[in-house]
């Protein structure tokens, strides 16, 4: 059993993360609505970016949508002010994809995402795997286009993405877990991370392909809001299962009061991390000051 | 446990495969589709039984259920050849493009005790059921007005090469996302007498409709129905149901239900005059497998278990589909009619006509599935 202290804690308690910005809200239409209109411009998330910086959460936490290339832009040009900053890019960008495979069918879309020009080496890569039906080149390459927007940044976490994690899962697709954490190992010296909403399912696929101790984020809140399995299969595999975990939805969207939520999420054994996201610097202050209270670094 | 197999590998059919191929009580024999090069990853990397001929798959792998997401112009021969065989089927919505063919379908599958159901997710949705258990208890009283929406961003741009960008092959606004408010409307209000003010529009598309308007006529009341495509300013697709009855007023999404009860209403357990909202969060119960929306999982979950029960009867049945396929017609026809509308003194009616439904049926169904979102 893997036992997370203080000191063998690599990744910060507090990762904060980018719903908000990006319209994503589980419980109302018209608040994600509100958030895509306050968040338009890039001034206002990096406003809210900033905001959380200073209160010490130094991890972002990000889709790879286009706008956080601009985010990354503006990290890379003010070293001194994010000398600490580092992101989770969390990829791929699923409605991208998903919308590329309405107009260009499956296959099409694959196509499309591939970088078109570049060097030899990916070109062979992308066009022998293509041809032997070895998805390992082209995942690979993928992966790379994915991430060129984080280039020159700390990203020593990468994860995969909730709706292709389960979607490989229940495919029983479970070398493709194995192809991402080799490649994100490799080339760019990170962690593979896994996100799901089958925790205790995708941990016996994680074992299957040979990914020892993964980081993997799920639900994990007081309500079992999308806990599939159920809270008591989370909790169980919490104590008894070696891997790195991290919660989200920990509020389940607004559902459980932050005190309550914070105390009881804390309290879990062999919590790594949480992700949370807050658009003002007061909701972020209240979060970190209750972590600290339940859950102190020493 | 029941054996299943699946037929086409689009976004729906993917998705269903993955969450068929999770449940506990469903045992996946076999995939078909039209695309070798798709059968052949699965096969490497899942072990799975790759099929590209149909009849071939139902007679070797012998499932008892299929599920169908293929183009909709291909549903009703796939249907055939399942029934044929005595196989359950769960097929993508809209059902078929003939509604005289989805009655006739249904009453087929009634004849043989098969078990049918149609992709109509959103009456898995807990807001949206909720809306339903409010009206049976009859909280706002009998609805006079009514809003049905959709909205999304499918269609942002002109050229178009899948199915869905031909008329013929069931694309087109109408049937791909209109179908959804339709079918609630259907749930909740029943089949209109008559359809009104319909209106197809062509946004960035040649041959088929992006936006859809129309009014649907009650005994009682009338529903409106806007369905628009080609908007980004959604992030993805949403869907909206608001009705106003003689007690109030109910508002629904995917998200939450907003309740105003006025104070000679018939208050409901847990509910109290004026507003009232209830969240996904409290209307949902965790399924055994989530992979894009609890009501997902929960429409598959509930064809397998009518599937283990003979439940030839249950929510989104062929019958139940067939009634939205016919509002569906009603309104398409509707919109061509050239003598519909009152028009103002000095001016004629102008009547936008969609593209005939082609006849060829054949070649554009091979087109459709080679070249297309498959």
């Amino acid at each position: 059993m893997t036992l997370i202290t203080p000191s063998t804690r690599t990744m910060d308690r507090l990762l904060f993360g980018d719903n908000q910005f990006f319209g994503v809200n589980h419980m109302s239409e018209e608040k994600a609505r509100a958030q895509q209109m306050r968040f338009q411009d890039t001034d206002a998330i990096m406003s809210v970016l900033d905001a959380a910086y200073d209160e010490g959460v130094h991890t972002f936490m990000c889709t790879t949508h286009d706008r956080i290339g601009e985010i990354a832009d503006r990290v890379r040009a003010d070293p001194d002010r994010y000398d600490q900053m580092t992101f989770f890019p969390c990829m791929p960008y699923a409605h991208k994809y998903a919308n590329a495979v309405t107009d260009d069918g499956f296959l099409g879309a694959v196509r499309r995402f591939l970088p078109e020009e570049g060097l030899l080496d990916s070109i062979a890569r992308g066009a022998s795997s293509f041809a032997r039906k070895d998805i390992e080149g082209v995942a690979t390459l993928l992966i790379d286009a994915e991430l060129k927007m984080f280039s020159g940044l700390a990203t020593p976490v990468i994860w995969l993405q909730n709706v292709i994690v389960d979607l490989l899962s229940g495919l029983g697709f479970t070398d493709a877990f194995r192809i991402f954490a080799n490649h994100v190992r490799k080339r760019y010296n990170a962690e593979p991370g896994f996100i799901t909403m089958n925790l205790p399912r995708l941990l016996d696929d994680l074992d299957r392909a040979g990914v020892e101790n993964p980081i993997v984020c799920s639900n994990i809140n007081k309500l079992g809001f999308r806990m599939s399995g159920g809270v008591g299969s989370y909790l169980d595999a919490m104590q008894k299962r070696p891997f790195r975990a991290v919660a989200m939805s920990v509020f389940a969207s607004g559902a459980i009061s932050p005190r309550e939520a914070i105390e009881w999420v804390t309290a879990l054994p062999n919590l790594e991390s949480i992700v949370f996201g807050a658009s003002s610097r007061a909701n972020i202050a209240s979060t970190v000051s209750l972590v600290d209270e339940y859950w102190p670094e020493h | 446990m029941i054996d299943v197999a699946v037929v086409g590998l689009g976004k729906m059919g993917l998705s269903h495969l993955s969450m068929i191929k999770a449940h506990p009580e469903a045992n996946l024999v076999g995939v078909c589709d039209a695309t070798g090069y798709l059968l052949d990853i699965l096969s490497k990397y899942t072990g799975v039984a790759t099929y590209k001929d149909l009849g071939k798959m139902l007679d070797e792998a012998a499932p008892e259920a299929i599920i169908v997401a293929t183009p909709t112009h291909l549903h009703a021969g796939m249907i055939r050849e399942a029934f044929r065989r005595g196989i359950h089927v769960f097929c993508e919505k809209p059902l078929v493009i003939d509604p005289a063919e989805s009655v006739e379908l249904a009453a087929l599958a009634e004849e043989k005790g098969i078990v049918t159901q149609v992709g109509y997710h959103n009456r898995f949705v807990g807001a949206f059921r909720e809306v339903q258990r409010l009206l049976e208890l009859g909280a706002i009283g009998t609805v006079e007005t009514a809003l049905a929406e959709a909205y999304g961003p499918v269609v942002l741009k002109p050229a178009g090469r899948t199915w869905r960008s031909q008329r013929a092959t069931g694309g087109g606004c109408l049937y791909d996302y209109a179908a959804h408010p339709l079918n609630l409307l259907t749930w909740y209000l029943g089949e209109p007498e008559s359809v009104s003010g319909s209106q197809l529009t062509s946004i960035f598309s040649a041959q088929i409709d992006d936006a859809v308007a129309a009014t649907l006529h009650y005994p009682q009341g009338t529903a409106q129905i806007i369905a628009n495509w080609s908007d980004e300013s959604q992030r993805k697709m949403t869907t909206k149901i608001t009705l106003w009855g003689e007690h109030g007023r109910i508002h629904a999404d995917r998200q939450e239900i907003q309740v105003y009860l006025r104070d000679t209403a018939e208050i409901p357990e847990g509910y109290r005059a004026g507003w009232n909202v209830r969240y996904t969060t409290d209307l949902t119960e965790a399924p055994w497998f989530y992979l894009r929306g609890e009501e997902y999982s929960a429409q598959l979950d509930a064809f397998v278990w009518r599937v283990r029960s003979r439940a030839v009867h249950g929510q989104n049945d062929f019958g139940s589909a067939a009634a939205t396929d016919r509002v569906i017609a009603m309104i398409s026809e509707d919109a061509t009619r050239v003598d519909a509308r009152l028009a103002a003194s000095g001016h004629t009616a102008t009547i936008t006509p969609l593209a005939p439904r082609r006849a060829s049926r054949f070649g554009t169904a091979l087109r459709a599935l080679r070249g297309g979102a498959r």
